[in-house]
């Protein structure tokens, strides 16, 4: 009746572990219960779960994002410091849940971390930039959205039923094979990574065709925003690359389910492709994440140095040369697999050029500041701090693209140092930086400075302080996921990277008093013009929030700051003559149902409860009939209720002059 | 590995430095640049000039290619050469003829078997001092990584095939190996000892070997490959010939004609 699923699931089998699940329970109970007292559940309902505004998917998105954050960061505060009082011991973690820790940690912070917070701005953000009303497959978008919920709840399940995986975020077999990891684990990752994958490739088909069919009259491709140019290029990369692997989890899943033998050690399987597929996919994920940081960082240091964007051909053809080579780079994550010196040196140099548009990237944005007239809003300092930041990173890159400095480096602290270098001063710090740019935009009130100041300072000192001793560790030869060590002359290394991320805590502090400020503060903060920056594309030429239709009128570009232009022309405020009735997509709950049952399709596999992965298989398929046979999917809002909204916006616009 | 105790390794850390170098080049001036920039170009400082519209000039442009172009040449042109020159299959030159051990990873402990000597030995690998080592590398469990940072550099272990890496310590000196790749509960213990010492004592230390160690044969082998933890270093009197190829072979069914290729 239940699989594999016995009361033995449950996690008492440490302390530690069992606070752990703990902690997850009480979180999701507090949130019912406060939904409940503020009797928020149908507004939840019919409000946000079962939207398909581009806006609202996007926030939610964000939202998952941060949740799965401060999950991911506990998970990294753990490792620390259990290597920071684990020389000659076992500290206060068990192998088997330290390795759970840095599995769950890679997992979360990759898939269910950056992804979302990723797609949650571009869709936000690229439908009010291209100015259109949505996206061109608004339901799809939902599906996308609550698929990818599924798979982060697996991973946040696994924390109370069960264990989670120990074979690392790469999931490597033999070692994730069943013969050498028989449990559960692996199977909550793959399942978590399957369903949330196919959420990742409908989001760039998505994109690809919203950026490509539906700009505004006038944008033409070369007078796309930065952002929209990154979320473009990453997307086609989404929708390329997450097929490998989800075919390579697949057939991890074929092996551990049907006895097959693709990645086992004898039988004829080889473990080799699994880990060429895998980097296939997993090279250009780091540009599917670091690309759209990279439009960001563009919108940001050109609004806030007041400059128009240095070299912007330059820069668009430096994101599409970046997006073709990261598939041509993927054997540099494995130089020390044997491949001859041919094969080896071909992928090193690879790696080199693609330093190369990277670096005309960062002399475009130091050329942007070059005699502009700098505003240090937040968005800025994360954008300045990761200029200086990334670049030492870049260079660490380079080092490991050379396989012989590589055969020394590889697997050590420095390689974990050098991939977290890009990843939080490149992509998290330029989602932050969106993140806290765009906020009033979301939400039409201003987002505390102060604080968000505050959690930059945090952030950054903090990572020099965690990661910086890592470089050093990794130079003396410390391999990664030592749950425990012998070398006395590590240990004050470790320690300071465990300050490092209590530094790290305090900014994720400031983040949330900055959300609890802004929140409180909002009726004296409201962004009565939609245009708080003095903001030169089309997103702040529209109301904060905008409207479920984004833009009464859809505008005509003519420029590449197209909504700078028109404040410039003095056309950017002017009220058409009469407005006319628009169509918006209806809300629909087959989203979240799609969502709900693909999270217990999952967990049916990882027991194997083969009755509920029927069950719930034939709900989905029946949910997606019945979603398709419905001719009904938009409303229109009439010519009337559209200018009664903008009635009430140009009357905040005069309130304001 | 920054106190590197042989040409490998040594070749290894320099290459670093020297890419390190050329790429001082232009991170330093970046980083300058930018805090300069934000400082100088800062809304209160009215006095600097501002140019709101200046965004494009052919000749900035066709720097910012040319000058990352030409470093990453510059280390392109390295990266090729030493690549080439630190290939871990390519025999080191040297007047001492090499020292062939055999390396087989297992659930948690190094395995080294010296097919000359007709020795094997858990969890320590030694060697005469100046004679190249030439590994064959396998995994008897899941993928490990063979490390000696101070020597060597890393190749993967992996079942049902075989890498390989060469060594050698200029002087006599004892150094840590470990297992690089995260292989499951005994990672963080699976290190080794690594000794090199002269040949004088190299040869007293196989004596010592053969009189004080049990035999291994394949009666005995898989009580040692079993899983265990922190095993200490254990001595085998002999070792049945060919102990390294069954490991392998034992993964390579000949019914599959397309088992992985293995570059020998």
């Amino acid at each position: 009746m239940f699989g594999k699923l016995t009361i033995e699931a449950l996690p008492f089998y440490s302390p530690i572990a069992a606070g752990g699940a703990l902690v997850t329970v009480g979180g999701a109970l507090l949130v019912a219960i406060v939904l409940t007292w503020l009797k928020a559940w149908k507004y939840l309902w019919t409000d946000w779960l079962t939207s398909v505004d581009h806006k609202r998917i996007g926030i939610m998105y964000v939202v998952l994002a941060l949740i799965m954050l401060l999950r991911g960061f506990v998970d990294a505060l753990m490792m620390r410091a259990q290597q920071a009082m684990a020389l000659n011991s076992g500290g206060y973690l068990p192998p088997e849940h330290f390795d759970q820790i840095f599995s769950s940690h890679g997992t979360i912070m990759i898939f269910f971390m950056a992804m979302p917070f990723m797609t949650g701005l571009m869709n936000v953000i690229v439908p009010l930039q291209i100015g259109t009303r949505d996206v061109a497959f608004p339901w799809l978008n939902a599906v996308s959205l609550w698929l990818s919920a599924a798979g982060a709840a697996l991973v946040m399940v696994s924390l109370v039923i069960g264990k989670f995986s120990t074979a690392g975020w790469t999931g490597y077999p033999p070692y994730s094979g069943i013969e050498y990891n028989p449990g559960v684990g692996v199977d909550y990752w793959i399942w978590a990574i399957l369903i949330s994958g196919v959420g990742s490739t409908m989001s760039g088909i998505n994109f690809i065709v919203t950026i490509l069919k539906r700009r505004a009259p006038g944008m033409t491709l070369m007078r796309m925003t930065p952002f929209v140019w990154t979320a473009l290029v990453a997307s086609v990369l989404m929708a390329f690359a997450f097929p490998a692997i989800t075919v390579a989890c697949g057939l991890l899943a074929l092996d551990r389910l049907a006895g097959m033998h693709f990645f086992t050690n004898a039988h004829g399987g080889n473990m080799m492709n699994y880990v060429n597929l895998f980097w296939i996919w997993g090279h250009p994920e780091v540009y599917i994440l670091i690309l759209p940081a990279f439009g960001i960082f563009s919108e940001v240091v050109s609004t806030f140095s007041r400059k128009r964007l240095f070299g912007y051909e330059s820069l668009v053809y430096a994101t599409a040369a970046i997006g073709i080579l990261s598939f041509t780079v993927w054997l540099h994550h494995f130089f020390t697999m044997g491949s001859s010196a041919n094969v080896n040196a071909f992928f090193g140099v690879m790696t080199m050029i693609i330093a190369v548009p990277t670096g005309v990237k960062v002399f475009n944005w130091l050329l942007t500041m070059y005699r502009g007239r700098i505003e240090f809003h937040p968005s800025m300092m994360w954008s300045i701090g990761f200029i200086v930041t990334f670049v030492i990173g870049g260079m660490t890159g380079v080092l490991l693209a050379i396989p012989p400095a590589d055969f020394l480096m590889h697997n050590t602290t420095f390689l974990v140092a050098h991939f977290h270098n890009m990843i939080i001063p490149g992509v998290l710090f330029g989602y932050l930086a969106g993140y806290m740019y765009w906020f009033p935009k979301a939400f039409g009130f201003a987002f505390h400075r102060g604080w968000g100041l505050g959690a930059f300072w945090c952030w950054i000192i903090g990572f020099y302080l965690a990661f910086m001793p890592l470089y050093l560790l990794g130079l003396k030869g410390m391999p990664r996921r030592m749950e425990t060590y012998n070398d006395p002359t590590w240990q004050p290394y470790l320690l300071v990277a465990a300050s490092g991320a209590a530094v790290v805590l305090c900014g994720i502090g400031c983040m949330v008093m900055q959300l609890y400020v802004s929140i409180r503060d909002r009726a004296k903060t409201r962004d009565l013009t939609g245009d708080p920056f003095n903001g030169r594309t089309l997103e702040w030429s529209t109301s904060s929030p905008p409207p479920p239709y984004n833009f009464a009128v859809i505008p005509t570009v003519g420029d590449r700051e197209a909504f700078l232009e028109m404040k410039e022309k003095g056309i950017a405020y002017r009220r058409p003559a009469a407005y006319e009735p628009i169509r918006i997509p209806s809300n629909t709950p087959i989203g979240v149902i799609l969502g709900a049952f693909g999270f217990v399709l999952g967990f049916a596999m990882v027991w194997h409860i083969w009755w509920l992965v029927l069950a719930s298989g034939v709900v989905m398929f029946a949910a997606v009939i019945v979603r398709s046979s419905n001719d009904d999917q938009e409303f229109t809002m009439s010519a009337a209720e559209v200018k009664a909204i903008e009635d009430q916006r140009f009357r905040l616009l005069g309130s304001r002059s | 590995m920054l106190d590197p105790k042989g040409p490998i390794a040594l070749a290894e850390r320099n290459l670093l430095f020297d890419a390190f170098s050329v790429m001082m080049i232009v991170i330093v001036p970046i980083i300058v640049l930018t805090l300069w920039f934000a400082w100088r170009y800062r809304a209160s400082n009215t006095k600097a000039v501002y140019t709101p519209t200046w965004a494009n000039s052919v000749r900035i442009d066709a720097l910012t290619w040319l000058i990352p172009t030409v470093i990453v040449i510059a280390v392109a042109v390295l990266l090729w050469r030493s690549t080439h020159r630190l290939d871990p299959y390519r025999p080191l030159e040297s007047k001492e003829p090499p020292i062939d051990v055999q390396v087989v990873a297992q659930d948690w402990k190094w395995l080294f078997i010296y097919p000359e000597q007709g020795i094997a030995v858990v969890n320590q690998l030694v060697f005469p001092a100046g004679r190249p080592v030439s590994l064959r590398i396998t995994s008897d469990t899941v993928m490990n990584s063979f490390y000696v940072p101070q020597l060597a550099g890393q190749i993967y272990a992996m079942a049902g095939m075989q890498t390989r890496l060469q060594m050698l310590a200029d002087q006599p000196g004892t150094f840590v190996g470990r297992n690089s790749q995260y292989s499951g509960g005994g990672y963080s213990q699976q290190h080794f000892e690594v000794q090199a010492m002269s040949q004088a004592d190299f040869d007293a230390w196989v004596a010592r070997a053969k009189q004080g160690g049990t035999p291994l044969d394949a009666t005995t082998y898989p009580a040692l490959a079993a899983k265990s933890r922190a095993n200490p270093i254990t001595y085998y009197s002999t070792v049945e010939p060919k102990l390294f190829d069954t490991i392998i072979d034992k993964y390579r069914h000949s019914g599959h004609a397309h088992s992985a290729p293995v570059r020998r």
